[in-house]
């Protein structure tokens, strides 16, 4: 007899399918958000090197409601992006010690941690 | 008293008359022993013989009852009905692979990429049988334990996006094997692995959704495997381009 094998197709709206999926899409979506972020520094650098007023007049854009906006949403994406990361890490980062295999806690907070430093550190800098 | 019943409503395909897969529906008797792979059972023995699909242990370890079990992909063996009761249960073949007929699935594509990775020891020069066992410490065996486990039941690649998106994806199980077997303190084998492993169509398909951990039934996590053979990978790439005469 011979064989003919059903293939379904994966229906585009997938990622709807399940919570996990969807979380899973968040996270793919932040990088949308943070790339414009770097764009949007990156000219707010361009606009420092034409000058005080030009920069003055990127800041005061920075103020208008769309920016708004874009700077909450850019933020919440960020922090989906970062916690869901932080909490895959210890997937990366197996910790043993003899035979016993340690939780992952310890990766887990090592990461905030260097991010608290880090973020310090930046706000250091950048009140000098 | 009248013995209380649930509906199961089974993705059915029979080749030789159907053109799409179609839902039908049986009403079973509820046990709050029954698990899902039971009523199949019941339905096969009572109602409907020309029902297939694959058990056989029916303890979670021959994984071949693997199926989509109200979306999700589950052992048919370890999905209790009282954990659905009194809803109807909507029993679908494994995504992301071909059905052969009615729950059984085609996993060919599966078997050759797991033949690809080369699931098993390969040492660095073969023990005449009088060397003796090869020795390893618990330590060492801890470090690979875990992904010994895997009783290949595809849970993991119906759950991946990735793989149902992009076929040629070697998947999780196969690459947590590999994974595996590179752990090994016995195994020299890590090289010829890494053509699949290293490939783009092997680790680097992965986007880490991370589905394939939710859902091994023997904690496996192969996700975790598959981004520690990426950091391994990377490491070998940039050793190759700090030292392009060295041994890689």
């Amino acid at each position: 007899m011979s064989r003919k094998p059903y293939l379904r197709k994966m229906p585009k709206s997938w990622w709807l399918a399940q919570r996990r999926y969807t979380s899973y899409m968040a996270r793919e979506m932040s990088c949308v958000f943070i790339g414009a972020y770097s764009v949007l520094i990156v000219l707010g650098l361009y606009r420092l090197s034409q000058g005080r007023a030009e920069y003055g007049a990127f800041l005061d854009a920075l103020q208008s409601p769309p920016s708004l906006v874009f700077h909450a949403a850019a933020l919440v994406f960020a922090l989906i992006h970062t916690v869901s990361w932080f909490s895959l890490a210890p997937k990366a980062m197996p910790l043993q010690i003899g035979e016993k295999k340690l939780s992952g806690g310890p990766v887990v907070l090592a990461h905030y941690a260097v991010w608290v430093v880090v973020s310090a550190g930046v706000l250091l800098v950048a009140r000098i | 008293m009248t013995e209380p019943t649930l509906q199961v409503e089974i993705l059915r395909y029979r080749p030789e008359t159907d053109q799409d897969p179609a839902f039908q529906t049986y009403t079973v008797p509820y046990r709050d022993d029954w698990v899902v792979l039971d009523a199949l059972n019941h339905i096969k023995d009572n109602i409907d013989r020309t029902l297939s699909y694959r058990w056989s242990c029916h303890m979670a370890v021959c994984g071949s009852c693997g199926m989509m079990i109200n979306g999700e992909p589950k052992l048919s063996c370890h999905a209790f009905l009282r954990d659905y009761y009194p809803n109807k249960i909507r029993v679908e073949p494994l995504n992301n692979f071909p059905i052969e007929r009615d729950l059984v699935t085609v996993t060919d594509d599966f078997m050759e990429k797991l033949e690809s990775v080369k699931p098993y020891v390969i040492p660095k020069q073969e023990r005449a049988v009088d060397e003796g066992p090869h020795l390893q410490t618990p330590a060492q065996l801890n470090t690979f334990k875990q992904y010994t486990m895997c009783i290949n039941c595809l849970l993991c690649y119906a759950a991946c996006p990735q793989y149902g998106l992009t076929p040629d994806f070697v998947g999780p199980a196969a690459l947590a094997l590999a994974h595996r077997y590179n752990l090994d303190t016995r195994d020299a084998g890590r090289e010829q692995r890494q053509e699949i492993a290293a490939s783009n169509e092997g680790v680097w398909d992965c986007t880490f959704v991370g589905e394939c951990s939710q859902v091994c039934p023997k904690s496996v996590d192969p996700a975790a495997a598959i981004q520690q053979t990426k950091i391994a990978s990377t490491i070998d790439w940039y050793k190759a381009l700090l030292n392009p005469w060295g041994k890689r």
